[in-house]
């Protein structure tokens, strides 16, 4: 850890970046603890990777105020850069070095940090140090970069989606590897779609949409604030009209909503409303298909607020 | 992590240039096409070019002649082959190419030739034919002549060639290896995560000229050295000079590859551009004819030409032997591409 901690890793206020006529970023608020993992999450197009690029000094914000570490890109850029661990979403490293010859390199930039040897470790390429990078799989590749952003010994880690288009067991790796940078003390903020990785990852997270803030605080926080103990979900056989006033009037339920065939209730009481639900129906004579209940989850949470879904692509 | 984040001990391998460097020379060596097109390729287009217009020993041209007293004659020049035919044979023979003159009985003792006087060979022919009927008729040379055969190295196709082709090739791969490595490093937005890490900007660049000058070395000794193995190609100014030269040569098509990429973003577009600016040079500025050839209006643009200048430096250098004084105005047009290219790149030059 620094010796002198700033109050806060990461602070943004006001926020804003137009790209023409779209507004990517439009007021944005953000404070990162010392210490914690903080995730933003939204949709494609939320405005997560601009703000994230503008807190690493890549893209100038229009207006607004960001420090880093207590520090400002504006005087201090060169002491930033030794001092932050940054993986970018769409870097494509040289098909032809090596995993060696690429954590070598990146080594090279940083005045301090741990030898190239222990970064590949620990990322668990040891085997592969000698492979062309062209030559590993994806998840491979996001461990590399990963080394990459870790080679500088960091104090504060940027990552950008570091799991988008990976299986499930190289995501855990990834989970893995940012988990133990997080329990080493170190500040994290990444940016993600998938809200299992934030609820997994994230000590708090902020849910973006068009460019703002629209819910921060613990998972755990964001999902109790909905007031939604579980969901339960049905879909019916096709065609068959379902009476939507009368299941809003049983037992336990709060709330009824319908999309594409799939009627979705918030239940309080999943004992009572279930067995009522199932009465309900088959006094509809609703034949069903399908049958489940999840306790609620931040898309739940994107969901109550905006009444989309995050992924809606 | 953190525990074992102290200070190493950091060799000199460790700088950042050096890293940089090294990562240039292995993208390059790493992939085998630009190897053939930087080092195979312009040998194998000299010993080519070099084949097909080599100087050849002196040549006995084919004639033929309608009577055995001509034929007798003519067979006394060492210059010509002579064959006796009839009439027939000779007209068709002579349509075809097959002989270069015949020598057909005119009215009162008179020779008649019949050739193609817009054919050099043709003309050559008359010229042997003639004097071998008129020694053998009793001519008198009143003047006595004597043949001193002179091949001088240095005069030949050859000779011309392979300072046109280091010139061709400097352009092309100082253009390429920076154009192409720096366009490929923007769209794969491998030069934005870069300049997302602490390195030095100025590095980056520089150290794709430093790579540069190092294959410089490699690819100027592989040419001269195949030109003067295999085609006593000279190099009678000094190597000094000569290096002095293809650095600079090199620095201002570097300078000019950084132009082109520094706001392309895509490979396509900096191809395009590339050939726009090469392929009249290529054309105009004497690799494989000279450019004196062009009207005498475009000459002085011709001049202005990097690869014009480049060219006329190692001509004047490697076959007259000339000094650095006596290229001083061409060197003085590749200074000043240099220095406004990369003025003009640092400028434009584009990071992300």
């Amino acid at each position: 850890m620094p010796v002198d901690v700033p109050p806060a890793a990461l602070r943004v206020s006001r926020l804003r970046k137009t790209y023409k006529d779209v507004v990517a970023v439009d007021g944005l608020d953000l404070e990162v603890r010392p210490g914690e993992c903080f995730g933003l999450l939204g949709p494609n197009g939320a405005g997560k990777t601009t703000t994230i690029e503008i807190c690493e000094g890549l893209t100038a914000a229009d207006s607004g105020e960001v420090e880093v570490l207590g520090l400002d890109w504006s005087r201090h850029a060169a002491e930033l850069r030794q001092r932050l661990g940054i993986q970018l979403q769409e870097t494509q490293l040289s098909d032809k070095l090596t995993v060696w010859e690429t954590v070598r390199l990146f080594r090279s930039f940083f005045r301090q940090g741990p030898p190239a040897g222990e970064i590949v470790a620990l990322v668990q390429l040891e085997e592969k140090q000698d492979a062309r990078v062209g030559d590993l799989s994806g998840g491979q590749k996001q461990r590399l970069a990963l080394a990459c952003a870790l080679v500088g010994d960091p104090h504060l880690l940027f990552l950008d989606e570091p799991t988008t288009g990976l299986d499930p067991q190289a995501r855990r790796q990834v989970w893995d590897l940012v988990e133990r940078f997080r329990l080493a003390g170190r500040t994290i903020l990444l940016t993600t779609h998938y809200m299992d990785e934030a609820e997994r990852l994230c000590d708090r997270v902020a849910i973006m949409d068009h460019g703002k803030v629209i819910a921060a605080g613990a998972p755990r926080e964001l999902i109790a604030s909905i007031g939604v103990e579980h969901l339960v979900e049905f879909s019916a056989a096709s065609g068959t009209p379902v009476d939507m006033r009368l299941l809003e009037c049983l037992e336990g339920v709060r709330a009824v909503q319908s999309e594409n065939g799939t009627v979705c209730l918030q239940v309080t009481q999943l004992h009572r409303a279930v067995p009522a639900l199932l009465d309900e129906l088959g006094r509809q004579g609703v034949p069903l298909t399908e049958l489940r209940t999840h306790s609620p989850t931040l898309e739940d949470v994107f969901v109550a607020l905006t009444g989309r879904r995050l992924r809606d692509e | 992590m953190s525990e074992a984040a102290v200070e190493e001990r950091r060799t000199l391998a460790d700088h950042p240039l050096i890293q940089l460097t090294l990562v240039r020379f292995r993208e390059f060596v790493r992939e085998p096409e630009a190897l053939f097109w930087v080092f195979v390729f312009p040998i194998l287009l000299a010993a080519g070019l070099g084949l097909a217009f080599r100087n050849r020993p002196p040549e006995v041209l084919p004639v033929g002649a309608l009577t055995s007293e001509l034929a007798r004659a003519l067979g006394t020049e060492k210059g010509l082959s002579v064959e006796q035919l009839s009439e027939a044979a000779a007209a068709q023979a002579l349509r075809t190419g097959k002989l270069a003159l015949v020598a057909a009985p005119g009215p009162d003792g008179t020779v008649i030739f019949r050739f193609d006087n817009t054919n050099p060979e043709g003309r050559t022919a008359r010229l042997l034919a003639d004097g071998a009927i008129q020694r053998a008729a009793g001519r008198a040379d009143p003047v006595g002549a004597r043949d001193l055969p002179v091949r001088e190295p240095g005069s030949r196709y050859i000779d011309f060639l392979i300072p046109g082709l280091l010139g061709m090739n400097l352009m092309s791969s100082a253009m390429w290896g920076i154009g192409f490595s720096i366009v490929d490093a923007r769209r794969k937005k491998l030069m934005k995560r870069l300049v997302a890490t602490p390195m030095p900007r100025a590095y980056y660049l520089l150290s794709f000229l430093l790579s540069r000058l190092v294959l410089l070395v490699i690819e100027v000794a592989a040419l001269a050295g195949f030109g003067r193995l295999v085609f006593g190609v000279p190099v009678r100014g000094s190597i000094a000079s000569l290096a002095a030269l293809c650095l600079l040569g090199s620095l201002a098509f570097s300078a000019l590859g950084l132009l082109i990429a520094s706001r392309a973003r895509t490979i396509e577009a900096a191809s395009g551009l590339m050939n726009v600016t090469m392929m009249p040079m290529w054309i105009v500025s004497g690799v494989f004819f000279s450019s004196q050839r062009f009207p005498e209006a475009l000459q002085p643009a011709i001049r202005a030409l990097p690869l014009t200048a480049l060219i006329e430096a190692l001509r004047t250098n490697m076959l007259q032997g000339g000094s650095l004084a006596q290229v001083a105005s061409q060197m003085g047009i590749l200074g000043v591409w240099l220095v406004v290219c990369f003025a003009l790149a640092l400028k434009l030059f584009r990071w992300r």
